[in-house]
């Protein structure tokens, strides 16, 4: 437990970094302070900037600043942490509009997609670990559920890595791989007893 | 920067050193064995796995079970492939274990053996009248459809009747329902095999019953193809509404299984929107019975031999102490007639010289994956080097995606197996085998063979404007795979 607390603190921090190499004016601000009240509560200062002051702040630190990221097309992008099989978080900038099954796939991740996408199968079961971000998501279609019944471990916040695309409101959100030997908590969800 | 530490130290953990490899052979080319060799090649960078299977084509009940019309399941084969590409491993059909070579000799060569042949019989119902013509099991008609080559000329009469009758309501039952009831303009271009399509063009069945013993909520089947079957073209769905009242029991089943409970409410809505609705010529009928179980099944009168009905027992559930229901027959009986009666009622593992097996399950005892023996003295002991995974492992039940966690644990035990250092002799493995093949003059399949099939198989479907035409015996398998 504590081992699996501290290695999340680690990838807070580690994802922070990440997150920074991308950031740039074009970048919401209500995402932004979305964000950063999440993330860096050590960081008052910067949630109580308007919008022109944080773009200013992001312009100064300029070794994150890049000038092809101010095309929106590369520019939009979000965080997703992938909790794989080990309990290992791996923190992936995500554009918007990509499946997390194909944002799995991008950067080697272990996540099967059998069916490649066209909800035949169960292989790429993500567990949401936050009810909130769960709560987020649009309701699954049937099609969506008929799978998810045969998934292995099924949650309460279980979903097809294929039917999850990435949007702003995701930033953050981490999804846990499901193990044959491993179980996981998910923050906010209370098992029904039996 | 820190997940590539974590890659570095996960893999410095799990993989043994490649200087010597570490010998595998994976007999069973199904979801069980791809899956299997993808995760040792992905864990161990000094595994070289070896494919085995006794057909010449590769893929398993992907290519023999899963159903024509599910062309998306199928999908699977593609990353199956990218594995039987990968450098460190091979695929040789036209290997028959048990015949070709010896399961003990296959251990002599081999560090590690996987046995994931999954299950080639199937469950007998063990009543009267059981071996009269007409009568199939669900995975003879399946591989009948699916061009087989060991049952391409399986010839099911589907002329002389116009009722069939399906015993069991899985998935398996469902695909068999929907082949018999889906119009074969829209079969026509899936890849199910031509003597099939060409028989049930000819189908004069226009009735298919699906007998279950238990409930509504207890059907074995899952939504997707349960939707699938009650949104077919002109076929009228039938069921009882009197079978579909529930018990608290029943109720809390339906607590526990979301599954089950999205299922009843399926066929709950097809219950109540099945009116009685004017018959036309053409007019098909699907009907679900529950709380029957099969007694016995008739023989014809005009043709001796042959089935033409099967008597069922009404039944009643009864709660067992782990909470599951079982039915229970109540001895009222009722005769149902049909000549054609296909029973989907469970596949079974075919045991082989030198492996322990538990005939009751139909299954390898074993120890997540470890095969275990009994001694004398009734203690179980593992057998070194020896696995199963897949259905031979579990049993006969799940789907694709439950392979994948199936040979997780499977791969475990062997990595455990590996740290232990079990695995410490020398052994001869893809060399050794080649030998024996070659002195024993059977004509392995390679990859490569299979994509001689597949080309063949490709093109020959393009003609006929279906994805495939498969070819459907063995001696036009392997001229395919020969040529040049």
């Amino acid at each position: 437990m504590l081992g699996h607390r501290i290695s999340r603190f680690g990838s807070a921090i580690v994802k922070q970094l990440a997150r920074e190499g991308y950031l740039s004016a074009t970048y919401g601000t209500r995402n932004l302070q979305r964000s950063y009240g999440h993330y860096l509560p050590s960081l008052p200062m910067v949630q109580r900037q308007t919008r022109t002051s944080q773009e200013a702040f992001f312009l100064n630190n300029h070794r994150f600043y890049t000038a092809s990221a101010t095309s929106s097309d590369e520019t939009e992008k979000i965080t997703i942490i992938f909790v794989d099989k080990d309990g290992e978080e791996i923190p992936v900038k995500v554009p918007i509009g990509m499946s997390v099954l194909e944002a799995a796939h991008e950067n080697d991740i272990d996540l099967e997609g059998a069916c490649e996408a066209s909800l035949a199968c169960s292989t790429c079961h993500v567990i949401v670990m936050d009810t909130e971000y769960y709560n987020k998501l649009e309701e699954p279609t049937d099609e969506e559920n008929d799978m998810l019944d045969l998934a292995f471990g099924l949650t309460e916040t279980s979903r097809l890595g294929c039917q999850v695309i990435a949007s702003p409101e995701l930033d953050g959100v981490r999804l846990a791989i499901p193990s044959a030997t491993r179980n996981f908590a998910v923050d906010g969800f209370v098992p029904k007893p039996h | 920067m820190s997940r590539y530490l974590a890659r570095y130290m996960v893999s410095r953990y799990f993989s043994s050193v490649p200087s010597r490899p570490l010998h595998v052979c994976v007999v069973g080319s199904g979801p069980a064995g791809f899956y299997t060799a993808d995760k040792l090649l992905k864990a161990h960078e000094g595994a070289r796995v070896d494919i085995i299977d006794r057909l010449p084509t590769p893929f398993g009940l992907v290519r023999s079970g899963v159903a024509p019309d599910h062309p998306e399941t199928k999908i699977a084969i593609n990353q199956f492939s990218r594995v039987a590409q990968h450098e460190r491993c091979s695929f040789y059909g036209n290997v028959k274990l048990g015949s070709d070579l010896l399961l003990s000799e296959l251990r002599d060569l081999y560090h590690v053996v996987v046995l994931a042949y999954g299950a080639e019989s199937d469950k007998d119902l063990g009543i009267p009248g059981e071996t009269l013509s007409g009568i199939y099991s669900a995975r003879e008609f399946v591989w009948w459809y699916n061009g087989h080559p060991d049952y391409s000329g399986l010839k099911p009469d589907l002329k002389s009747t116009d009722t069939a009758v399906i015993l069991g309501q899985g998935n398996v039952a469902l695909d068999v329902a929907r082949i018999l009831l889906r119009p074969t303009t829209e079969l026509a271009s899936t890849d199910i095999a031509r003597h099939a399509l060409s028989a049930l063009e000819e189908s004069s069945i226009r009735k298919v019953f699906l007998i279950g013993r238990r409930g509504p909520v207890q059907a074995a089947l899952t939504a997707k193809e349960l939707r699938e079957v009650l949104g077919i073209k002109n076929v009228h769905i039938r069921i009882k509404e009197s079978d579909m009242s529930v018990t608290p029991a029943d109720e809390e089943e339906m607590k526990n299984s979301r599954a089950r409970k999205r299922i009843y409410e399926l066929l709950s809505k097809a219950a109540a929107a099945a009116g009685t609705s004017k018959s036309d010529p053409d007019q098909r009928e699907l009907h679900f019975v529950f709380f029957r179980q099969p007694d016995r099944f008739l023989e014809s009168n005009e043709r001796k031999g042959y089935v033409s009905g099967v008597n069922l027992e009404k039944t009643i559930l009864d709660s067992t102490e782990s909470g599951k229901q079982i039915a229970v027959g109540t001895g009222e009986f009722e005769d149902l007639n049909g000549s054609l009666m296909l029973k989907a009622i469970g596949y079974k593992s075919v045991p082989i010289n030198g492996l322990p097996f538990d005939h009751k399950k139909g299954a390898v005892p074993n120890v997540s994956g470890r095969v275990v023996s009994q001694t004398l003295e009734n203690l179980s002991q593992t057998e070194p080097g020896l696995y199963v995974c897949g259905w031979l492992k579990r049993g006969p039940v799940g789907i694709i995606a439950t392979n994948l966690y199936c040979a997780e644990e499977t791969v475990g035990s062997i990595s455990e197996d590996i740290e232990k250092g079990v695995f410490k002799s020398s052994k001869a493995g893809s060399k050794g085998l080649m030998q024996l093949l070659e002195k024993r003059e059977v004509k392995k399949v390679d990859f490569s063979g299979w994509e001689k099939i597949d080309a063949k198989e490709q093109q020959m479907g393009n003609e006929r404007n279906k994805p495939r035409e498969k070819l459907v015996t063995w001696k036009d398998l392997l001229a395919a795979a020969a040529a040049n």
